[in-house]
Protein backbone atom coordinates (compact mmCIF):
# COMPACT_ATOMS: atom_id res chain seq x y z
CA UNK A 1 0.00 0.00 0.00
CA UNK A 2 2.75 2.36 0.61
CA UNK A 3 4.55 0.89 -2.02
CA UNK A 4 5.16 3.96 -4.36
CA UNK A 5 5.29 6.50 -2.21
CA UNK A 6 8.42 4.41 -0.16
CA UNK A 7 10.13 3.83 -3.82
CA UNK A 8 10.18 7.54 -4.54
CA UNK A 9 12.22 8.27 -0.96
CA UNK A 10 15.92 9.54 -1.10
CA UNK A 11 17.45 6.71 -0.01
CA UNK A 12 18.03 6.31 3.88
CA UNK A 13 15.34 8.52 4.26
CA UNK A 14 12.74 6.61 6.46
CA UNK A 15 10.16 4.42 4.45
CA UNK A 16 6.52 3.64 6.20
CA UNK A 17 6.89 0.41 7.32
CA UNK A 18 3.56 0.09 9.29
CA UNK A 19 0.37 2.79 8.58
CA UNK A 20 -0.97 4.94 11.99
CA UNK A 21 -4.97 5.00 11.59
CA UNK A 22 -6.44 8.14 9.67
CA UNK A 23 -8.45 10.82 10.73
CA UNK A 24 -10.50 11.01 7.63
CA UNK A 25 -14.72 9.76 8.55
CA UNK A 26 -16.69 8.34 6.50
CA UNK A 27 -18.69 11.51 6.01
CA UNK A 28 -15.52 12.84 4.83
CA UNK A 29 -15.02 10.10 1.92
CA UNK A 30 -18.73 10.93 1.40
CA UNK A 31 -18.67 14.68 0.58
CA UNK A 32 -15.33 13.58 -2.04
CA UNK A 33 -17.35 11.28 -3.72
CA UNK A 34 -20.05 13.77 -4.24
CA UNK A 35 -17.60 16.70 -5.06
CA UNK A 36 -16.14 14.17 -7.75
CA UNK A 37 -19.43 13.08 -9.27
CA UNK A 38 -20.51 17.15 -9.18
CA UNK A 39 -17.69 17.39 -10.91
CA UNK A 40 -18.27 15.09 -13.62
CA UNK A 41 -22.16 15.93 -13.95
CA UNK A 42 -21.13 19.20 -14.62
CA UNK A 43 -18.73 18.68 -17.27
CA UNK A 44 -21.42 17.28 -19.10
CA UNK A 45 -24.19 19.46 -18.57
CA UNK A 46 -21.24 22.14 -19.64
CA UNK A 47 -19.90 20.02 -22.99
CA UNK A 48 -23.01 18.28 -23.92
CA UNK A 49 -26.38 20.24 -23.06
CA UNK A 50 -28.39 18.85 -26.07
CA UNK A 51 -28.18 15.42 -24.99
CA UNK A 52 -29.46 16.54 -21.80
CA UNK A 53 -32.31 18.77 -23.05
CA UNK A 54 -33.23 16.34 -25.35
CA UNK A 55 -33.17 13.56 -23.10
CA UNK A 56 -35.68 15.60 -21.04
CA UNK A 57 -37.78 16.81 -23.52
CA UNK A 58 -36.79 20.25 -22.55
CA UNK A 59 -35.16 21.03 -26.00
CA UNK A 60 -34.33 25.05 -25.85
CA UNK A 61 -33.25 25.37 -22.43
CA UNK A 62 -29.09 24.98 -23.25
CA UNK A 63 -27.94 27.81 -22.24
CA UNK A 64 -29.75 27.13 -18.27
CA UNK A 65 -28.41 23.58 -18.38
CA UNK A 66 -24.84 24.84 -18.99
CA UNK A 67 -25.09 27.58 -16.41
CA UNK A 68 -25.77 24.54 -14.00
CA UNK A 69 -23.10 22.47 -15.26
CA UNK A 70 -21.28 25.60 -14.60
CA UNK A 71 -22.22 25.95 -11.04
CA UNK A 72 -22.47 21.95 -10.56
CA UNK A 73 -18.26 22.30 -11.22
CA UNK A 74 -18.07 24.80 -8.88
CA UNK A 75 -19.83 23.32 -5.62
CA UNK A 76 -17.72 19.95 -6.60
CA UNK A 77 -14.27 21.91 -6.79
CA UNK A 78 -15.31 23.45 -3.25
CA UNK A 79 -16.60 20.23 -1.56
CA UNK A 80 -13.09 18.68 -2.30
CA UNK A 81 -11.19 21.48 -0.77
CA UNK A 82 -10.83 22.43 2.97
CA UNK A 83 -14.12 24.60 2.75
CA UNK A 84 -16.08 21.38 2.11
CA UNK A 85 -19.16 21.90 4.07
CA UNK A 86 -19.78 25.59 2.41
CA UNK A 87 -19.43 23.58 -0.87
CA UNK A 88 -21.92 20.55 0.27
CA UNK A 89 -24.23 23.43 0.94
CA UNK A 90 -24.02 24.88 -2.45
CA UNK A 91 -25.07 21.51 -3.80
CA UNK A 92 -28.18 21.22 -1.22
CA UNK A 93 -29.25 24.87 -2.50
CA UNK A 94 -28.20 23.29 -6.31
CA UNK A 95 -29.95 20.29 -5.84
CA UNK A 96 -33.25 22.66 -5.29
CA UNK A 97 -32.40 24.62 -8.60
CA UNK A 98 -32.51 20.92 -10.22
CA UNK A 99 -35.67 20.09 -9.27
CA UNK A 100 -37.13 23.56 -9.79
CA UNK A 101 -36.20 23.42 -13.20
CA UNK A 102 -37.16 19.92 -13.53
CA UNK A 103 -40.47 20.41 -12.49
CA UNK A 104 -40.80 23.16 -15.02
CA UNK A 105 -40.69 20.44 -17.99
CA UNK A 106 -42.69 17.95 -16.54
CA UNK A 107 -45.43 19.31 -18.23
CA UNK A 108 -48.72 16.76 -19.66
CA UNK A 109 -47.29 17.47 -23.39
CA UNK A 110 -43.50 16.54 -22.88
CA UNK A 111 -43.25 13.29 -24.33
CA UNK A 112 -40.26 12.47 -22.17
CA UNK A 113 -41.98 12.41 -18.84
CA UNK A 114 -40.88 9.27 -17.71
CA UNK A 115 -37.04 10.64 -17.80
CA UNK A 116 -37.98 13.62 -15.87
CA UNK A 117 -39.60 11.53 -13.54
CA UNK A 118 -36.52 9.31 -13.21
CA UNK A 119 -33.94 12.83 -12.90
CA UNK A 120 -36.26 14.34 -10.02
CA UNK A 121 -36.20 10.88 -8.08
CA UNK A 122 -32.13 11.03 -8.85
CA UNK A 123 -31.79 14.79 -7.82
CA UNK A 124 -34.11 13.55 -4.88
CA UNK A 125 -31.64 11.29 -3.57
CA UNK A 126 -28.62 12.96 -4.02
CA UNK A 127 -29.90 15.93 -1.99
CA UNK A 128 -30.40 13.41 0.83
CA UNK A 129 -26.97 12.37 0.64
CA UNK A 130 -25.45 15.94 0.24
CA UNK A 131 -27.87 16.79 3.21
CA UNK A 132 -26.43 14.39 5.40
CA UNK A 133 -23.14 15.32 4.27
CA UNK A 134 -23.52 18.65 5.53
CA UNK A 135 -24.98 18.11 8.31
CA UNK A 136 -22.07 15.75 9.07
CA UNK A 137 -19.09 17.56 8.06
CA UNK A 138 -19.94 20.62 10.11
CA UNK A 139 -16.48 22.54 10.73
CA UNK A 140 -15.64 21.83 14.37
CA UNK A 141 -14.17 25.34 15.39
CA UNK A 142 -15.79 26.45 18.39
CA UNK A 143 -18.94 29.06 17.87
CA UNK A 144 -18.42 32.91 18.68
CA UNK A 145 -19.66 32.91 21.54
CA UNK A 146 -17.89 29.81 23.37
CA UNK A 147 -16.29 29.84 26.25
CA UNK A 148 -12.61 30.48 26.02
CA UNK A 149 -9.74 29.95 28.54
CA UNK A 150 -7.98 33.36 28.23
CA UNK A 151 -4.10 34.01 29.08
CA UNK A 152 -3.99 37.48 30.81
CA UNK A 153 -0.55 36.37 32.93
CA UNK A 154 1.16 34.92 30.35
CA UNK A 155 3.57 37.88 29.29
CA UNK A 156 6.77 35.80 28.48
CA UNK A 157 8.68 38.51 30.46
CA UNK A 158 9.44 36.85 34.03
CA UNK A 159 10.67 40.12 35.63
CA UNK A 160 7.42 41.95 34.35
CA UNK A 161 6.48 44.16 31.33
CA UNK A 162 7.60 46.98 32.73
CA UNK A 163 10.80 45.66 33.48
CA UNK A 164 10.88 44.23 30.01
CA UNK A 165 10.04 48.20 28.62
CA UNK A 166 13.03 49.75 30.83
CA UNK A 167 15.33 46.97 29.41
CA UNK A 168 14.53 47.81 26.24
CA UNK A 169 15.50 51.95 26.36
CA UNK A 170 18.25 51.38 28.55
CA UNK A 171 19.51 48.74 25.67
CA UNK A 172 18.98 51.87 23.30
CA UNK A 173 20.32 54.56 25.28
CA UNK A 174 23.14 52.22 25.14
CA UNK A 175 23.57 52.08 21.80
CA UNK A 176 23.13 56.03 21.03
CA UNK A 177 25.67 56.49 23.53
CA UNK A 178 27.82 54.12 22.15
CA UNK A 179 27.47 56.18 18.91
CA UNK A 180 28.38 59.81 20.17
CA UNK A 181 31.14 58.93 22.10
CA UNK B 1 10.61 4.57 14.93
CA UNK B 2 6.91 6.64 14.99
CA UNK B 3 6.34 10.10 13.15
CA UNK B 4 4.27 12.60 11.88
CA UNK B 5 3.42 11.23 8.37
CA UNK B 6 1.79 13.32 5.85
CA UNK B 7 -0.47 11.28 3.45
CA UNK B 8 -2.95 14.16 1.87
CA UNK B 9 -4.28 17.15 2.30
CA UNK B 10 -5.67 17.34 6.17
CA UNK B 11 -4.41 13.38 6.31
CA UNK B 12 -1.94 13.18 8.93
CA UNK B 13 -0.98 9.93 10.71
CA UNK B 14 1.01 8.82 13.26
CA UNK B 15 3.44 6.03 11.36
CA UNK B 16 5.59 3.56 11.67
CA UNK B 17 8.69 4.24 10.09
CA UNK B 18 12.03 3.37 9.30
CA UNK B 19 14.85 5.03 11.75
CA UNK B 20 16.86 7.42 10.12
CA UNK B 21 20.30 6.79 8.76
CA UNK B 22 24.03 8.73 8.19
CA UNK B 23 23.99 9.46 4.72
CA UNK B 24 26.36 12.19 4.57
CA UNK B 25 29.54 12.84 6.72
CA UNK B 26 28.39 15.73 7.61
CA UNK B 27 25.56 14.17 9.32
CA UNK B 28 23.95 13.38 12.87
CA UNK B 29 20.69 12.22 14.60
CA UNK B 30 19.37 13.10 17.18
CA UNK B 31 16.77 11.28 19.55
CA UNK B 32 14.19 14.07 19.69
CA UNK B 33 12.86 15.64 23.15
CA UNK B 34 9.91 17.79 22.10
CA UNK B 35 9.04 19.04 19.19
CA UNK B 36 5.78 21.27 17.91
CA UNK B 37 2.97 22.11 15.31
CA UNK B 38 3.84 25.58 13.61
CA UNK B 39 2.02 27.94 11.81
CA UNK B 40 3.31 27.21 8.31
CA UNK B 41 2.58 23.12 9.10
CA UNK B 42 -1.14 24.02 8.84
CA UNK B 43 -0.44 25.34 5.28
CA UNK B 44 0.93 21.73 4.47
CA UNK B 45 -1.83 20.48 6.59
CA UNK B 46 -4.45 21.87 4.16
CA UNK B 47 -2.54 21.30 1.13
CA UNK B 48 -1.89 25.03 0.20
CA UNK B 49 1.68 24.78 -0.69
CA UNK B 50 2.63 22.27 -3.47
CA UNK B 51 5.38 19.95 -3.81
CA UNK B 52 4.51 17.75 -0.82
CA UNK B 53 3.96 13.87 -1.24
CA UNK B 54 2.38 10.60 0.64
CA UNK B 55 4.97 9.60 2.79
CA UNK B 56 6.68 12.80 3.96
CA UNK B 57 7.73 13.14 7.54
CA UNK B 58 6.06 17.14 8.99
CA UNK B 59 7.75 18.91 11.29
CA UNK B 60 10.58 21.77 11.22
CA UNK B 61 10.52 23.37 15.11
CA UNK B 62 12.48 20.22 17.11
CA UNK B 63 15.15 19.80 19.50
CA UNK B 64 16.80 16.98 21.29
CA UNK B 65 20.20 15.03 22.01
CA UNK B 66 22.76 13.87 19.85
CA UNK B 67 23.23 9.99 19.43
CA UNK B 68 25.02 9.88 16.31
CA UNK B 69 27.85 11.99 14.13
CA UNK B 70 28.94 11.51 10.68
CA UNK B 71 32.72 11.71 10.14
CA UNK B 72 32.90 15.15 8.36
CA UNK B 73 31.39 16.71 11.65
CA UNK B 74 34.55 16.74 13.55
CA UNK B 75 34.72 18.38 16.86
CA UNK B 76 31.81 20.85 16.00
CA UNK B 77 29.10 18.34 17.58
CA UNK B 78 29.55 14.95 19.81
CA UNK B 79 27.19 12.62 21.23
CA UNK B 80 25.62 13.90 23.84
CA UNK B 81 25.26 17.20 23.34
CA UNK B 82 21.46 18.76 23.55
CA UNK B 83 20.71 20.94 20.35
CA UNK B 84 17.80 22.76 19.00
CA UNK B 85 17.67 22.46 15.40
CA UNK B 86 16.88 25.03 13.52
CA UNK B 87 14.31 24.88 10.59
CA UNK B 88 16.60 26.10 7.64
CA UNK B 89 19.51 23.79 6.49
CA UNK B 90 22.61 25.65 6.16
CA UNK B 91 25.90 24.65 5.35
CA UNK B 92 27.75 27.77 6.83
CA UNK B 93 30.40 27.99 4.12
CA UNK B 94 28.39 29.45 1.15
CA UNK B 95 28.42 33.31 -0.21
CA UNK B 96 25.25 33.35 1.22
CA UNK B 97 25.81 31.51 4.63
CA UNK B 98 28.92 33.74 5.58
CA UNK B 99 26.84 36.71 5.01
CA UNK B 100 24.07 35.35 7.45
CA UNK B 101 21.57 35.33 4.71
CA UNK B 102 20.85 31.64 6.46
CA UNK B 103 17.41 30.96 4.87
CA UNK B 104 18.91 31.18 1.20
CA UNK B 105 21.74 28.62 2.00
CA UNK B 106 22.90 28.18 -1.65
CA UNK B 107 23.96 24.58 -0.95
CA UNK B 108 21.64 22.50 1.24
CA UNK B 109 18.51 22.54 -1.08
CA UNK B 110 18.99 19.30 -2.38
CA UNK B 111 16.64 19.63 -4.82
CA UNK B 112 17.56 22.73 -6.28
CA UNK B 113 16.64 22.17 -10.38
CA UNK B 114 12.16 22.57 -8.72
CA UNK B 115 13.09 25.35 -6.44
CA UNK B 116 15.71 27.28 -9.53
CA UNK B 117 12.59 26.42 -11.88
CA UNK B 118 9.45 27.55 -9.24
CA UNK B 119 11.31 30.72 -8.08
CA UNK B 120 14.32 31.70 -9.98
CA UNK B 121 16.50 30.65 -7.28
CA UNK B 122 16.70 27.99 -4.86
CA UNK B 123 16.51 28.83 -1.24
CA UNK B 124 17.73 26.57 1.63
CA UNK B 125 16.95 22.99 2.59
CA UNK B 126 13.76 22.98 5.02
CA UNK B 127 13.32 20.19 7.09
CA UNK B 128 9.60 18.82 6.04
CA UNK B 129 8.78 21.30 4.44
CA UNK B 130 8.19 20.45 0.69
CA UNK B 131 10.40 18.51 -2.00
CA UNK B 132 10.86 22.43 -3.07
CA UNK B 133 13.25 22.86 -0.18
CA UNK B 134 14.57 19.53 -0.59
CA UNK B 135 11.97 17.04 0.79
CA UNK B 136 14.26 16.36 3.77
CA UNK B 137 12.01 14.22 6.47
CA UNK B 138 10.71 16.70 9.25
CA UNK B 139 11.41 16.18 12.92
CA UNK B 140 7.82 15.13 14.41
CA UNK B 141 9.40 12.54 15.13
CA UNK B 142 11.72 10.25 17.63
CA UNK B 143 14.81 10.77 15.70
CA UNK B 144 16.03 13.35 12.86
CA UNK B 145 18.73 13.09 10.85
CA UNK B 146 20.14 16.68 10.91
CA UNK B 147 22.15 17.22 7.39
CA UNK B 148 25.18 19.60 7.43
CA UNK B 149 24.99 19.30 11.10
CA UNK B 150 28.39 20.84 12.23
CA UNK B 151 26.85 24.02 11.26
CA UNK B 152 22.97 23.35 11.73
CA UNK B 153 22.42 23.31 15.41
CA UNK B 154 22.05 25.62 18.24
CA UNK B 155 23.86 24.20 21.01
CA UNK B 156 21.99 25.07 24.40
CA UNK B 157 23.06 24.59 27.59
CA UNK B 158 21.74 21.51 30.46
CA UNK B 159 19.80 23.06 33.26
CA UNK B 160 17.02 24.90 31.32
CA UNK B 161 14.09 23.29 30.28
CA UNK B 162 12.83 22.04 26.61
CA UNK B 163 10.02 24.29 26.82
CA UNK B 164 12.27 27.64 26.93
CA UNK B 165 14.17 26.77 24.24
CA UNK B 166 12.45 25.02 21.90
CA UNK B 167 11.41 27.67 20.01
CA UNK B 168 15.03 28.85 19.12
CA UNK B 169 14.03 26.52 15.98
CA UNK B 170 11.37 28.88 14.70
CA UNK B 171 8.72 31.09 15.80
CA UNK B 172 11.18 32.76 18.46
CA UNK B 173 13.83 33.99 15.85
CA UNK B 174 10.76 34.26 13.45
CA UNK B 175 9.58 36.96 15.24
CA UNK B 176 12.19 38.72 16.17
CA UNK B 177 13.58 39.35 12.80
CA UNK B 178 10.03 40.64 11.58
CA UNK B 179 10.39 43.31 14.35
CA UNK B 180 14.10 43.81 13.77
CA UNK B 181 13.39 44.09 9.79
CA UNK B 182 11.27 46.97 11.13
CA UNK B 183 14.26 49.34 12.06
CA UNK B 184 12.53 50.30 15.36
CA UNK B 185 12.81 53.99 16.99
CA UNK B 186 11.19 54.33 20.11
CA UNK B 187 9.03 56.87 19.09
CA UNK B 188 7.51 53.86 16.77
CA UNK B 189 3.77 52.59 16.69
CA UNK B 190 4.22 48.69 15.34
CA UNK B 191 1.29 47.02 14.32
CA UNK B 192 0.63 43.47 14.20
CA UNK B 193 -1.80 41.50 12.43
CA UNK B 194 -2.30 37.93 13.66
CA UNK B 195 -1.56 36.73 17.05
CA UNK B 196 -0.64 32.91 16.54
CA UNK B 197 2.53 32.05 18.20
CA UNK B 198 4.63 33.65 15.52
CA UNK B 199 3.05 37.38 15.94
CA UNK B 200 3.19 36.62 20.02
CA UNK B 201 7.20 36.19 19.70
CA UNK B 202 7.13 39.32 17.17
CA UNK B 203 4.89 40.98 19.92
CA UNK B 204 6.98 40.66 22.90
CA UNK B 205 9.87 41.36 20.28
CA UNK B 206 8.71 44.79 19.40
CA UNK B 207 8.92 45.49 23.04
CA UNK B 208 12.19 44.22 23.63
CA UNK B 209 13.43 46.47 21.16
CA UNK B 210 11.67 49.37 22.19
CA UNK B 211 8.22 49.87 20.35
CA UNK B 212 6.31 52.84 22.02
CA UNK B 213 3.53 51.29 21.35
CA UNK B 214 2.75 48.02 20.24
CA UNK B 215 -1.16 46.97 18.62
CA UNK B 216 -2.17 43.24 17.85
CA UNK B 217 -4.69 42.34 15.56
CA UNK B 218 -6.72 39.04 15.80
CA UNK B 219 -10.02 38.03 16.00
CA UNK B 220 -9.38 35.06 18.97
CA UNK B 221 -9.91 36.13 22.70
CA UNK B 222 -7.43 33.64 24.37
CA UNK B 223 -4.84 35.10 21.70
CA UNK B 224 -5.45 38.74 22.13
CA UNK B 225 -5.42 38.56 25.56
CA UNK B 226 -2.25 36.77 25.25
CA UNK B 227 -1.25 39.86 23.56
CA UNK B 228 -2.69 41.91 26.24
CA UNK B 229 -0.65 40.68 28.73
CA UNK B 230 2.75 41.47 27.14
CA UNK B 231 1.39 45.39 26.89
CA UNK B 232 -0.02 45.40 23.15
CA UNK B 233 -3.06 47.59 22.60
CA UNK B 234 -5.87 45.18 20.65
CA UNK B 235 -8.32 44.96 17.95
CA UNK B 236 -10.58 42.48 17.72
CA UNK B 237 -11.10 42.45 13.85
CA UNK B 238 -14.66 40.76 14.58
CA UNK B 239 -15.70 43.57 16.46
CA UNK B 240 -14.55 46.70 15.20
CA UNK B 241 -12.45 48.36 12.23
CA UNK B 242 -9.36 47.36 11.86
CA UNK B 243 -8.63 50.82 9.62
CA UNK B 244 -10.13 53.20 12.05
CA UNK B 245 -8.91 52.04 15.19
CA UNK B 246 -5.87 52.21 13.63
CA UNK B 247 -5.99 55.46 12.81
CA UNK B 248 -7.39 56.57 16.33
CA UNK B 249 -4.65 54.93 17.98
CA UNK B 250 -2.01 57.01 16.08
CA UNK B 251 -3.48 60.42 15.82
CA UNK B 252 -4.63 59.68 12.35
CA UNK B 253 -1.09 58.74 11.05
CA UNK B 254 -0.95 55.46 10.81
CA UNK B 255 1.23 52.78 12.36
CA UNK B 256 5.11 53.23 10.74
CA UNK B 257 5.48 49.42 10.79
CA UNK B 258 3.34 46.78 9.93
CA UNK B 259 4.26 43.03 10.92
CA UNK B 260 2.25 40.62 9.07
CA UNK B 261 2.15 37.28 10.92
CA UNK B 262 -0.72 35.83 9.22
CA UNK B 263 0.34 35.17 5.69
CA UNK B 264 -1.22 32.89 2.63
CA UNK B 265 -4.51 32.00 4.64
CA UNK B 266 -6.33 35.17 6.08
CA UNK B 267 -9.46 34.70 7.54
CA UNK B 268 -12.43 34.71 4.94
CA UNK B 269 -15.24 36.87 6.02
CA UNK B 270 -18.21 38.49 4.46
CA UNK B 271 -17.01 41.65 5.58
CA UNK B 272 -14.07 41.53 3.37
CA UNK B 273 -15.40 41.29 -0.20
CA UNK B 274 -11.75 40.43 -1.36
CA UNK B 275 -11.21 37.47 0.93
CA UNK B 276 -14.15 35.91 -0.90
CA UNK B 277 -12.87 36.80 -4.02
CA UNK B 278 -9.34 35.05 -2.89
CA UNK B 279 -10.61 32.21 -1.16
CA UNK B 280 -13.08 31.17 -4.40
CA UNK B 281 -9.48 32.14 -6.92
CA UNK B 282 -7.74 30.04 -4.92
CA UNK B 283 -10.51 26.73 -5.19
CA UNK B 284 -10.06 26.92 -9.11
CA UNK B 285 -5.79 27.40 -8.80
CA UNK B 286 -6.44 31.11 -9.92
CA UNK B 287 -4.51 32.40 -6.98
CA UNK B 288 -2.26 30.86 -4.59
CA UNK B 289 -2.10 33.36 -1.31
CA UNK B 290 -5.18 35.54 0.14
CA UNK B 291 -3.02 38.43 0.74
CA UNK B 292 -5.73 40.58 2.65
CA UNK B 293 -2.91 41.38 5.13
CA UNK B 294 -0.94 42.82 3.12
CA UNK B 295 -3.20 44.69 1.23
CA UNK B 296 -4.68 46.49 4.37
CA UNK B 297 -1.04 46.94 5.87
CA UNK B 298 -0.46 48.89 2.70
CA UNK B 299 -3.52 51.06 2.79
CA UNK B 300 -3.08 52.22 6.25
CA UNK B 301 0.99 51.98 6.84
CA UNK B 302 2.55 55.40 7.45
CA UNK B 303 3.90 57.00 4.11
CA UNK B 304 7.98 55.84 4.40
CA UNK B 305 7.08 52.89 6.75
CA UNK B 306 8.25 49.42 6.77
CA UNK B 307 5.95 46.66 5.96
CA UNK B 308 7.72 43.31 7.65
CA UNK B 309 5.90 39.60 6.38
CA UNK B 310 6.91 36.85 8.46
CA UNK B 311 4.04 35.33 7.16
CA UNK B 312 4.26 32.79 4.62
CA UNK B 313 2.94 33.25 1.07
CA UNK B 314 3.52 30.19 -1.27
CA UNK B 315 2.80 31.52 -5.17
CA UNK B 316 0.68 34.20 -6.77
CA UNK B 317 -1.04 37.34 -5.08
CA UNK B 318 -3.72 39.68 -6.95
CA UNK B 319 -4.72 42.98 -6.40
CA UNK B 320 -2.03 44.07 -4.55
CA UNK B 321 -2.34 47.67 -4.14
CA UNK B 322 1.30 48.63 -5.90
CA UNK B 323 -0.13 51.78 -6.63
CA UNK B 324 -0.10 53.26 -2.91
CA UNK B 325 2.82 51.10 -1.72
CA UNK B 326 5.34 53.14 -4.14
CA UNK B 327 3.64 56.12 -3.74
CA UNK B 328 3.69 56.36 -0.26
CA UNK B 329 7.28 55.30 -0.37
CA UNK B 330 6.87 51.88 2.02
CA UNK B 331 9.49 49.42 2.24
CA UNK B 332 8.68 45.78 2.61
CA UNK B 333 11.05 43.00 3.75
CA UNK B 334 10.39 39.68 4.46
CA UNK B 335 11.94 36.34 4.24
CA UNK B 336 11.99 32.81 5.74
CA UNK B 337 14.24 32.94 8.62
CA UNK B 338 17.79 33.27 8.78
CA UNK B 339 17.70 31.47 12.29
CA UNK B 340 21.02 31.35 13.59
CA UNK B 341 21.96 34.83 12.66
CA UNK B 342 19.82 35.94 16.04
CA UNK B 343 19.97 32.62 17.97
CA UNK B 344 23.05 33.47 19.99
CA UNK B 345 21.41 36.52 21.19
CA UNK B 346 18.42 35.25 21.67
CA UNK B 347 19.79 32.34 24.04
CA UNK B 348 21.62 34.72 26.31
CA UNK B 349 18.44 36.39 26.63
CA UNK B 350 16.64 33.74 27.58
CA UNK B 351 19.74 32.75 29.74
CA UNK B 352 19.18 35.84 31.46
CA UNK B 353 15.67 35.36 31.84
CA UNK B 354 14.71 38.35 29.65
CA UNK B 355 12.23 36.39 28.19
CA UNK B 356 10.55 33.07 28.31
CA UNK B 357 9.10 31.73 25.26
CA UNK B 358 7.29 29.02 27.05
CA UNK B 359 4.44 31.74 27.60
CA UNK B 360 3.02 30.64 24.55
CA UNK B 361 2.17 26.88 25.16
CA UNK B 362 -0.74 25.52 25.81
CA UNK B 363 -1.14 22.07 25.09
CA UNK B 364 1.53 19.27 25.74
CA UNK B 365 1.05 16.07 24.80
CA UNK B 366 2.64 12.25 23.32
CA UNK B 367 3.84 12.58 19.81
CA UNK B 368 0.74 9.66 19.01
CA UNK B 369 -1.65 12.21 19.57
CA UNK B 370 0.07 14.68 16.74
CA UNK B 371 -2.97 14.32 14.17
CA UNK B 372 -5.73 15.16 16.56
CA UNK B 373 -3.66 18.07 17.72
CA UNK B 374 -3.48 19.25 13.96
CA UNK B 375 -6.52 19.79 13.92
CA UNK B 376 -7.37 20.88 17.04
CA UNK B 377 -4.95 24.14 16.19
CA UNK B 378 -6.20 24.37 13.02
CA UNK B 379 -9.73 24.72 14.62
CA UNK B 380 -8.78 26.91 17.31
CA UNK B 381 -10.83 24.55 19.80
CA UNK B 382 -10.13 24.62 23.44
CA UNK B 383 -8.22 28.40 23.36
CA UNK B 384 -4.77 26.05 21.36
CA UNK B 385 -2.26 28.21 20.91
CA UNK B 386 1.01 26.71 20.44
CA UNK B 387 1.33 22.62 20.52
CA UNK B 388 4.37 20.64 22.23
CA UNK B 389 4.80 17.02 21.20
CA UNK B 390 6.58 14.74 23.18
CA UNK B 391 7.86 11.46 21.34
N1 LIG C 1 9.04 33.51 7.87
C1 LIG C 1 9.21 32.40 8.58
O1 LIG C 1 10.32 31.92 8.65
C2 LIG C 1 8.07 31.79 9.30
C3 LIG C 1 8.29 30.95 10.38
C4 LIG C 1 7.21 30.43 11.09
C5 LIG C 1 5.92 30.74 10.69
N2 LIG C 1 5.72 31.55 9.62
C6 LIG C 1 4.38 31.92 9.15
O2 LIG C 1 3.81 32.86 10.04
C7 LIG C 1 2.39 32.79 9.94
C8 LIG C 1 1.77 32.69 11.32
O3 LIG C 1 2.18 31.51 11.97
P1 LIG C 1 1.49 31.06 13.33
O4 LIG C 1 2.19 29.84 13.80
O5 LIG C 1 1.39 32.19 14.25
O6 LIG C 1 0.05 30.61 12.73
P2 LIG C 1 -1.44 30.65 13.28
O7 LIG C 1 -2.26 30.10 12.18
O8 LIG C 1 -1.53 30.03 14.61
O9 LIG C 1 -1.77 32.20 13.45
C9 LIG C 1 -2.36 33.02 12.51
C10 LIG C 1 -3.27 34.01 13.25
O10 LIG C 1 -3.70 35.00 12.33
C11 LIG C 1 -5.04 35.32 12.63
N3 LIG C 1 -5.63 35.94 11.44
C12 LIG C 1 -6.16 35.35 10.35
N4 LIG C 1 -6.57 36.26 9.47
C13 LIG C 1 -6.31 37.48 10.00
C14 LIG C 1 -6.51 38.81 9.56
N5 LIG C 1 -7.07 39.06 8.38
N6 LIG C 1 -6.12 39.83 10.37
C15 LIG C 1 -5.54 39.58 11.57
N7 LIG C 1 -5.33 38.32 12.04
C16 LIG C 1 -5.71 37.28 11.26
C17 LIG C 1 -5.65 34.00 13.03
O11 LIG C 1 -6.82 34.17 13.81
C18 LIG C 1 -4.51 33.36 13.83
O12 LIG C 1 -4.59 33.65 15.20
C19 LIG C 1 2.10 31.60 9.05
O13 LIG C 1 1.87 32.03 7.72
C20 LIG C 1 3.38 30.82 9.10
O14 LIG C 1 3.55 30.02 7.97
C21 LIG C 1 6.78 32.07 8.94
ZN1 LIG D 1 7.50 27.16 11.43
ZN1 LIG E 1 25.16 27.95 2.86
Amino acid sequence: MFHFSNIVRSKGDPKIVEGGPSLKQPPDQLARALGWLGIGLGITEFLAPRRVTEALGMEGRETLVRAFGLREILAGVMSLSVDRNAGLWARVGGDGLDAAALLSGLTSDNPKKGNIALALLMVGGIAMLDYRAAQDTKPRRPPPNARRKLYPNRSGFPKGVQAAKGRAKEMIQHKTAGVTS
Amino acid sequence: MKALVWHGKEDIRCDTVTDPEIQDPRDAIIKVTSCAICGSDLHLFHNFIPGMMPGDIMGHETMGEVVEVGCGVDSKLKKGDRIVVPFTIICGECDQCKRGNFSVCETTNRKKHLADKVFGHSTAGLFGYTHLTGGYPGGQAEYLRVPFADATHIKVPAGIPDEQLLFLSDIFPTGWQAAVQCDIVPTDTVAIWGCGPVGQMAIRSAILLGANQVIAIDCLPERLSMAEAAGATTINFENESVLERLKELTDGKGPEKCIDCVGMESHVSASWPDTLLDRAKQMVMLESDRPHVLREMIYVCRPGGIISVPGVYSGFSDKLPMGAFMNKGLTMRTGQTHVNRWTDDLLRRIEQGEIDPSFVITHTVPLEQGPEMYQMFRDKRDSCVKVVLKP
